[in-house]
């Protein structure tokens, strides 16, 4: 079963994205910040990485940054999920090594949507 | 809830105009999709609506209720594999055989732009094909055009089918929607076709696209398109099938992506 971690300062956002990704079949695992992130990852790489940007402590896109300096750090995919939606952080994100990108809100058939261009259906 | 007999009617309206098969027993979907149009229109239900449409006396109304009932689903790169297979094999193929004559392309029920703008954004980003390839789309719904060729659209019709990348290479913000830029708006040529109609006049094309729109038609009306749409495709031409359409009479080139040939 392919895994993904949730990463969100939003309980809820959390919540619904679990409940998204375990609709589709994945094994989900959670984290609050990009610290939390960081060791869920050196513990257990995830497949799939679905990264909020405003986060306490370390937010998503220095996650990201170091997570793709990591060994294995490439491998997970990461689709950004933020309400983020102006098209010059969209692309910033995707330049530090975002692989797709969610603009909240979002629903069940747009996260479907992104891991299917991934090819990361579960 | 509007009534079986004004089903009837809206059915019956539907399918003498446009050919479409619309369920009568349906009632969700009538209700769902008159509602809006009878108020835009300024009536206050759409029995209200339908009681005037009865009456016969406005062609414009009449067509504003089938437009309705026409409503096209469709995404970005819907059935992605088609349009890579199209820009990576079919049309330098054609573009081959033109020996310098543009490829002429026909996306046929093309809705509010979504799949010629796919096509148009993958022919913008692939070198080999820069201007051998001319884009034209059409649709019955004057709707759904005016949105095709103002290239707005909302954050969440972005998200479905198109890849982020694209959408920073190829969108600008405006407001709380995204733009097309103008460089991929220009390379398309638009007009409303009611696909029943006469199609000798707009020529012959190397390359039709009747992608789902088929298996909305009444049986007879879907004989009638496909034998004019085939009408429409040059010699050597490909036509391209929704993957769940009836291929009638036509050669399969690349059933697996929906692209045939007439039959030698």
């Amino acid at each position: 079963m392919k895994t993904c971690l949730v990463v969100d300062d939003s309980r809820v956002i959390r919540k619904v994205s679990r409940r998204i990704l375990e609709d589709l079949g994945f094994e989900v695992a959670e984290a609050g910040d990009g610290v939390e992130a960081m060791a869920w990852c050196t513990a257990v790489m995830p497949d799939v990485i679905l990264l909020d940007w405003q986060m306490p402590v370390m937010d998503g896109l220095q996650f990201l940054k170091r997570l793709r300096g990591e060994p294995g750090g490439d491998r997970p995919k990461v689709v950004f999920c933020s309400v983020e939606n102006d098209l010059d952080k969209i692309r910033e994100a995707l330049d530090a090594g975002a692989d797709e990108y969610i603009m909240k809100p979002f629903d069940g058939s747009i996260v479907a949507g992104k891991l299917d261009l991934l090819g990361m259906a579960a | 809830m509007i009534s079986a007999a004004d089903r009837a009617f809206l059915s019956d309206l539907c399918r003498t105009r446009a050919g479409l098969q619309i369920d009568p027993e349906k009632a969700y979907l009538v209700d769902s999709r008159l509602g809006p149009v009878a108020r835009r229109e300024g009536y206050a239900t759409p029995e209200v609506f339908i009681e005037f449409l009865r009456a016969g006396a406005d062609d414009r109304m009449a067509w504003a209720a089938v437009e309705a009932m026409a409503l096209p689903e469709t995404d970005f790169f819907r059935d992605r594999a088609v349009f890579h297979h199209l820009v990576d094999e079919i049309l330098p193929e054609l573009a081959r055989a033109r020996e310098g004559q543009p490829v002429r392309v026909w996306s046929t029920a093309c809705g509010t732009g979504q799949e010629v703008h796919s096509l148009a954004m993958l022919l913008a980003e692939t070198p080999g094909l820069a201007g051998k390839v001319e884009l034209y789309a059409s649709d019955l719904s004057e709707r759904s055009l005016e949105k095709a060729q103002s290239g707005l659209y909302s954050q969440f019709e972005v998200q479905r089918g198109l890849p982020a990348r694209m959408l920073v290479r190829h969108f600008e913000k405006r407001g709380e929607s995204f733009a097309l830029s103008p460089r991929i708006r220009q390379m398309v040529r638009w007009r409303r076709v009611n696909l029943l109609d006469d199609l000798a006049r707009f020529g012959q094309f190397e390359l039709v696209l009747c992608r789902n729109m088929l298996g909305q038609l009444a049986a007879e009306a879907r004989v009638q398109v496909h034998a004019r749409l085939k009408s429409a495709l040059a010699p050597g031409g490909r036509m391209v099938l929704g993957l769940k359409d009836e291929a009638f009479d036509l050669t399969p080139v690349a059933p697996e992506t929906g692209v045939f040939a007439l039959a030698a």
